[in-house]
């Protein structure tokens, strides 16, 4: 048996390297900057490019830039960097762009604390552009984790072409923990789709529920790519049927996926009436107060959602309907309770959330199960 | 190619806009630059300027407001080849500001055409960065209470390679434009012109009248000779190259059979330079090389050699849920600023907790095992009590023995570092 021995901050940027980033931009900021620090050990030996950006906006335009001439690309931050990524942010779903954004979250709002961490920005990362167009946000539990979700984050924005997450934590990225290499389980690597077509190459036609095919600024076919509204052919469109079928498009090619986009694990145990709902760094302590609760012999089954958005609706309905109630547990004051809500319209879901920049122990986790 | 205008997208400013000549002027420099259509790509954000991009048929990204460079700057990175051309007014190059700073620092082979026509036309003329005080513009008053940038000024002390102010009249604009293109480095050029849409209904400019601003205030003519350096690019792949090899992940294989193999809380209270989170990693490989599973959390300030630095280190056969802290086995008090950092832990640990305490440290009211131990009376330096710590428990095989523990200094030290470190070990052991 040999274990590695890593923060969740490095596992990033191996996850990254594993999946083939070859582009890096990012500016400090605690406590992501250790995947910054890692993609630049670990990018100029592969070729790779990795760049300190003059502020958060360019580190974005940066990767918008080389991810338009065909790099995968990475950056990472945490809260106030997201508030300074989000005119980029909006561009990158808007218009297609594929990049991975890592959020390692700390306590907000605003500067907070940049050592302490809660998972502050969970709504924020969804809704946190303009028109309100889906992105896909995954959220590790651990080290292992950032590693095999940051290769599932790039697969993922390279087939959809959009801005992906990884809500990471301070207690993830910047906790170091053994994990053995050999349990990892990672996707085969996807790149996006290449146009190969006859036809001249119209850069946003696309079947009604995926993204365009592909060609890099810089190949031999001319690209245009623009943040205005647009219509397949790249130029500025004000023709409401063009811009309602490219609106639709944007939201249908991540609605329809959300099966294939849903990763979770369950720990469902027979014959029992609570299904706690949590992830992120969260889960863990569900998972001790779990065990806890099993020995007391009152056992609970428990949902860990790697991916929140979009929120995995199906799964949730189908794993929660044999459950009489639904304890979600969130290090904020609730935030991703109100998609559960919605989704389990009508059960009994009960809440526990703290945002004080120390983890949830599972004690209290424990109270508020048993406190039915 | 006779030339890289869009047919199907003719320009379409003002009657009069200044804009029009110096697309014709780009269309007739890139003619003359002879490089392929797929070759160049304008890179444009908002404004009037931000129309560039549609009019010429050669890749284009069209951004946000003032992010023109910064995409050029991801384009231009990723494909060396690329000829990239970026256009920006008088507003982006304003709300870019710290973009056109660090590209005039970076000196990437990137040509900006700064179209600057005094106002913001595409929102009703309002200042800008470049408005003179005393221009009459959609903004009333504001205006007069500032004073306009002297954009060729902040490029040259920002590092511009090459810089030039020409009147978007010139009929000599397309020649400047392919020295520029052609120059190797990052190049800048002004261009003044008239926002016949906006700013010469209420202000008094014409062709002439700007020629007269540039012989007031000349062009920096081109190449800026103190400025000549590296193109970024290349500097930067130069420099990349000669960085070390790829460091692959830190592995550590099972060593040992761990006689007493359950969950540890080791906590470890010193202050910044006592190598606390080295000696917390230490624990973490011995644990590891016992087969355990571990994790450690540190606590320590911004600044270096000041202030406490606390590590958290769980050791465990079972898989780590939650990383905090609950009922410690070993707290190792070794200055004064990290117990106060943690001093609430003390009241509840339990009788089975054992606390290494050196002699200089005081600690609050405990009901754990105290074991006092003078490092200093063991002639053991402050930077090393930590490491001492350890020989301590080693010595009381209390969550790691002694093959754990030269493993353990042994995976993470070079030779010399290592013998130094058995040093300590040995007045212990």
């Amino acid at each position: 048996m040999a274990f590695v021995f890593m923060e969740g901050n490095e596992a990033v940027a191996r996850g990254a390297i594993a999946a083939g980033c070859n582009f890096f931009a990012g500016y400090p900021i605690t406590p992501a900057t250790t995947i910054f620090n890692n993609m630049l050990k670990m990018l100029p030996p592969k070729d790779g490019i990795c760049i300190q950006g003059e502020d958060e906006i360019a580190s974005m335009g940066y990767c918008i830039g080389a991810s338009m001439a065909g790099k995968k690309v990475l950056t990472a931050t945490s809260g106030p960097g997201i508030s300074l990524y989000s005119e980029h942010i909006s561009f990158a779903i808007g218009s297609e762009i594929p990049l991975v954004i890592a959020n390692v979250q700390r306590l907000g709002p605003s500067t907070g604390s940049a050592t302490r961490g809660a998972d502050s920005d969970i709504q924020f990362m969804r809704w946190g552009s303009t028109s309100g167009v889906p992105v896909i946000v995954l959220a590790p539990t651990d080290a292992k984790d950032c590693l095999e979700l940051t290769v599932h984050a790039f697969n993922f924005a390279e087939e959809f072409r959009c801005p992906v997450f990884i809500a990471s934590n301070k207690e993830i990225g910047m906790t170091k923990e053994s994990f053995d290499m050999d349990d990892l389980n990672l996707p085969p690597i996807v790149t996006r789709t290449p146009y190969t077509g006859n036809a001249p190459y119209v850069p946003f036609a696309a079947d009604p529920d995926k993204a365009p095919p592909f060609l890099p600024i810089g190949g031999p076919t001319l690209v245009r790519q623009t943040s205005s509204t647009h219509g397949p052919d790249g130029y500025i469109t004000i023709d409401p049927r063009v811009i309602g079928d490219m609106q639709q498009r944007l939201r249908t090619k991540l609605h329809d996926a959300m099966d294939r986009i849903t990763l979770y694990e369950e720990h469902l145990v027979p014959d029992t009436d609570t299904l706690v709902i949590s992830y992120g760094i969260t889960s863990r302590a569900v998972a001790d107060a779990a065990a806890a609760l099993a020995q007391k012999g009152t056992p609970v089954s428990t949902l860990s959602l790697k991916t929140l958005w979009p929120v995995p609706e199906t799964l949730l309905v189908e794993k929660a309907a044999p459950y009489k109630r639904v304890v979600v547990i969130e290090m904020n004051l609730g935030q991703y309770i109100n998609e559960i809500k919605r989704v389990l319209c009508g059960k009994q879901v009960d809440f526990y959330g703290q945002m004080n920049g120390v983890l949830i122990p599972p004690a209290k986790i424990m109270e508020t199960i048993e406190n039915d | 190619m006779t030339s890289f205008l869009n047919t199907n997208r003719p320009p379409v400013f003002c009657p009069g806009c200044t804009h029009d000549r110096i697309t014709k002027s780009l269309d007739a420099a890139l003619v003359k630059l002879g490089i392929a259509d797929h070759k160049t790509v304008i890179v444009t954000d908002i404004g009037c300027s931000g129309l560039f991009d549609t009019f010429f048929n050669v890749h284009a990204l069209h951004g946000v407001h003032g992010r023109a460079l910064t995409y050029a700057a991801g384009l231009k990175l990723a494909d060396p080849s690329l000829n990239v051309i970026v256009t920006m007014g008088d507003g982006g190059m304003g709300i870019g500001g710290a973009h056109v700073l660090a590209a005039c620092r970076k000196n990437l082979d990137m040509t900006l055409i700064i179209l600057n026509n005094f106002n913001f036309g595409m929102t009703g003329g309002q200042y800008s960065a470049t408005t003179p005080s005393d221009a009459r513009v959609g903004s009333e008053f504001l205006n007069q209470a500032e004073i306009p940038m002297d954009i060729c000024g902040v490029a040259e002390s920002a590092g511009a390679t090459y810089i030039s102010r020409i009147s978007g009249h010139d009929d000599g604009l397309a020649d400047e434009l392919v020295t520029a293109m052609n120059h190797k480095g990052f190049s800048v050029v002004e261009t003044l012109g008239l926002c016949t849409g906006r700013y010469t209904k209420r202000n008094q400019l014409t062709p002439k009248v700007i020629d007269q601003m540039i012989e007031k205030r000349p062009s920096p003519g081109g190449v800026i000779e103190k400025n000549q350096r590296p193109e970024y690019g290349e500097l930067y792949r130069k420099l990349a190259k000669e960085q070390g090899r790829f460091p692959e992940p830190f592995v550590v294989e099972k060593q040992f059979d761990m006689p007493d193999a359950r969950r540890h809380e080791v906590v470890i209270l010193g202050s910044a330079g006592m190598r606390i989170v080295t000696a917390g990693d230490m624990i973490c490989f011995a644990g590891i090389s016992g087969g355990l599973n571990v994790s450690i959390k540190n606590d320590y300030n911004i600044t270096v050699l000041r202030g406490q630095s606390v590590s958290e280190i769980l050791l465990s056969p079972e898989k780590i849920g939650y990383t905090g802290i609950e009922s410690p086995t070993v707290v190792a008090a070794l200055s004064d600023e990290g117990v106060a950092r943690r001093k609430n832990i003390f009241a509840a640990l339990s009788p089975e907790t054992y606390v290494l305490k050196e002699a200089s440290v005081d600690i609050p009211d405990t009901k754990a095992q105290v074991e006092e131990i003078d490092f200093k009376a063991l002639k053991i330096k402050r930077t090393d009590w930590a490491l001492a710590s350890l020989a301590v428990l080693a010595k009381n095989e209390l969550v790691l023995n002694k093959d754990m523990l030269v493993f353990a200094l042994k995976s993470r030290f070079n030779e010399k570092v290592f013998n130094l470190s058995m040093e300590t070990v040995e007045k212990i052991l």
